[in-house]
């Protein structure tokens, strides 16, 4: 059954895969690591070599610091919230109730559309005085939030935007595992008395926790990846309080053209990303359940 | 491959003899455009590439819409460092410094020398050339230049009491009036402001510095190494607009510049500070009765001039850099600025266009237009640095830390001082 490939053969198939990740992947990488110590010129200052003076900037950079605090709320606030409504969608258009055709259309719909189409969308919700998130607020008597005006809820408004962009796929996720469950588990549960809730925490969701991880790693890497949402609608503001590292590294090199220190940035990305890759795959792959 | 090689060389000598002939040569130019305001700015555009393209059919001009206006800068940056640029591009009349220091940008005063080119270059305001110099050569060409100017809801004003005609002239009468203007509901939330000045960004900015200019001070100066932040006028402009928050003039803390012809058209502001770019817009789509005045002033009127300029690129052939700018000409003819100032409400740059019968009749059909024009004299130039993105974020952030943070208003300035003078400091 099993074909041997020639060595030969083996190796060029390996070269295409191979040399886009070199191209797009490594060489940038390693690019970005070596620009890292060489500090910004222009046409008429070239640039020299300055050890890890970038480095040292970026230790006193209060503005990176907040970026990153905020990075780390959006992270810890996206990723489990998405997950919880992912989870919920599921189990709600896997049930028996009438409609779960529409019901899974209309959960997936958010994922279809661009973000940037998104972003525009919570753009008119959020203005103040004319939104719809204003109209529903004054409509019981309340003042309306300048959301993304004001440095208290620019983030968690972000964050929102997020969560309903990406939770309609991680949904679609979880409804495929939920399907692969094998009902006699739950029937032999049910057989033992256990009810519902009971049967949700112990049968489900252990098996569930594979796809739990791969949701959750692509969530996290999302939640770094992703900024469009932040360009189109508060471009980091006010005063930082939405930026988040991507969006920063894209700020500091393409805003204002400083592309040694925002190559140093990228390495701090990349150290980070790689830390947190690491941990998922090889601390939580050990506890989850494969069949 | 003989063959090959024996039918090239007539091929090449005829070419070069192409070259060396003294026709109009052949150029394929490229232009980047950012769009900045709510205006039918593409079509226009379009309309007066394609007039250029149809008057000089031995040359081509494609038309590239880049984005907002840093977009279309960082567009045409990355361009010209890989070695191919647009030949030509309108990009901030303020990026000339960022544009000097990559070098990409070529003087439009050392190929335009012939005595009617020097009258052309001559023929703009004074107000928006200043922006275009350094070093004692012009490098840009004023296109889309605007000024922001108060646009007020007479309606409004009358529901107020107060008379239609009249508009608040300094910081005080302001808040005098736009108490009476802010409305509420019986819960007690506000239904209308009484003005609305973004603060948010570089629109933020922008303004902040006809705030600024209206206390007798500017944010920059003509080197492009200095920037003003820690000055008593941009202390008193962020107390005013803390004041306007405080006195219920103005919603409390940020405010856009994308929402604001929007919140003045839904009655959601009596009144707004924005760019005269937002004329047409606001024209056709206004359902009461509006006007336009000065913007209020500290001590006296004042407002930043903005907008783009046209640059002609340095990494381009002899025939790219003719066609560049018999294409800029063209452009700038004063028949071309009233057409694409009526079309968007851009102030056309020079007296010409002001004198030509279009827009004599447009003046009189939409006396609005002319308000911006009378401010002119009192119009400073936008915020421009060496490093102008980096610089100009620093006072982003002290303003947005103000309004929308509660920070302290004069250490805020102070810190964004000090970061300015570490940057800047190299430049000197």
């Amino acid at each position: 059954m099993n074909m041997r490939l020639s060595y030969g053969m083996g190796f060029i198939l390996l070269v295409l895969p191979c040399s886009l990740l070199v191209a797009f992947t490594h060489y940038p990488a390693l690019k970005a690591l070596l620009n890292s110590f060489w500090n910004n010129g222009s046409s008429i200052r070239p640039s020299r070599f300055v050890g890890v003076k970038n480095y040292q900037t970026l230790l006193e950079d209060d503005k990176l610091m907040q970026v990153l605090i905020n990075s780390f709320i959006y992270a810890i606030g996206t990723v489990p919230l998405a997950i919880a409504l992912a989870i919920g969608m599921a189990l709600l258009v896997n049930s028996k109730l009438p409609a779960t055709g529409l019901m899974r259309l209309s959960f997936f719909l958010p994922t279809m559309l661009p973000m940037v189409a998104v972003a525009n969308i919570w753009l008119f919700f959020y203005a103040p005085g004319i939104g719809l998130a204003s109209q529903l607020l004054n409509a019981v008597g309340l003042p309306s939030i300048n959301f993304l005006g004001s440095t208290n809820t620019s983030l968690a408004s972000m964050m929102v935007v997020a969560v309903w962009k990406e939770a309609g796929l991680f949904m679609i996720f979880y409804l495929a595992a939920l399907q692969s469950i094998p009902t006699n588990l739950k029937d032999a549960a049910r057989l033992e008395g256990a009810g519902s809730v009971r049967i949700f925490f112990d049968v489900v969701l252990p098996l569930l926790r594979p796809t739990t991880i791969f949701v959750a790693v692509n969530a996290l890497i999302n939640a770094f990846r992703l900024v469009d949402h932040i360009v189109v609608m508060t471009r980091g503001g006010p005063n930082n309080s939405s930026s988040l590292l991507l969006y920063y590294i894209y700020e500091v090199t393409f805003g204002f053209r400083d592309f040694a220190y925002g190559a140093t940035l990228t390495v701090l990305m990349v150290v980070i990303l790689g830390i947190l890759a690491a941990f998922q795959f090889w601390v939580l792959d050990r506890k989850a359940h494969y069949q | 491959m003989k063959t090959r090689l024996k039918m090239a060389i007539p091929l090449v000598t005829g070419a070069a003899i192409a070259l060396t002939a003294p026709a109009v040569q052949a150029a394929d130019l490229e232009f980047y455009f950012p769009v900045g305001v709510n205006a039918p700015a593409v079509a226009t555009i379009e309309k007066l590439t394609n007039a250029w393209a149809a008057q000089n059919p031995q040359h081509t001009v494609k038309a590239v819409y880049a984005g907002n206006y840093e977009e279309t800068t960082t567009k045409a940056l990355t361009a010209a460092q890989a070695g191919d640029p647009p030949q030509v591009a309108v990009l901030l009349a303020i990026d000339i410094f960022t544009l000097i220091e990559e070098d990409v940008i070529l003087p439009i005063s050392d190929i335009a020398t012939s005595p009617e080119e020097k009258a052309w270059i001559g023929s703009f305001y004074d107000g928006f050339m200043v922006d275009t110099q350094f070093g004692g050569k012009t490098y840009s060409i004023p296109f889309q230049r605007s000024t922001p100017v108060f646009y007020y809801n007479k309606d409004a004003w009358r529901a107020a009491g107060l008379d239609p005609e009249v508009t608040p002239a300094t910081w005080d009468e302001m808040v005098e009036m736009g108490k009476k203007l802010t409305v509420k509901d019986d819960n007690g939330n506000v239904t209308q402001w009484g003005t609305r000045i973004p603060n948010l960004g570089l629109a933020g900015a922008w303004l902040f510095g006809g705030l600024v200019k209206s206390k007798g001070d500017g944010l920059s100066t003509d080197t492009g190494t200095e920037a003003r932040f820690d000055t008593e006028a941009a202390k008193a402009s962020l107390d005013f607009m803390l004041r306007l928050a405080k006195e219920e003039v103005m919603a409390p803390g940020g405010i856009t510049w994308g929402d604001t012809p929007k919140a003045f058209l839904e009655g959601q502001a009596a009144s707004i500070w924005t760019s005269t770019g937002n004329l047409a817009f606001i024209n056709e789509n206004a359902e009461f009765d509006w006007g336009v005045g000065f913007l209020p002033g500290g001590d006296g009127p004042g407002a930043p001039v903005g907008g783009g300029n046209f640059y002609i690129f340095k990494d381009t052939t002899e025939e790219e850099r003719a066609a560049a700018l018999d294409f800029v000409k063209f452009m700038s003819t004063p028949e071309n600025q009233a057409v694409w100032s009526m079309a968007t409400g851009y102030v056309a740059p020079s007296a010409a266009a002001w004198e030509t019968p279009e827009m004599q009749a447009y003046a009189k059909r939409l006396p609005q237009a002319l308000v911006a024009l009378d401010q002119m004299p009192h119009a400073y130039r936008e915020f421009a640095t060496f490093q102008r993105a980096r610089v100009t974020q620093f006072l982003v952030d002290a303003i947005e830390g103000v309004i929308t943070g509660g920070a302290d208003p004069a250490a805020a300035l102070a810190e964004a001082q000090d970061k300015a003078d570490d940057v800047l400091g190299e430049y000197r």
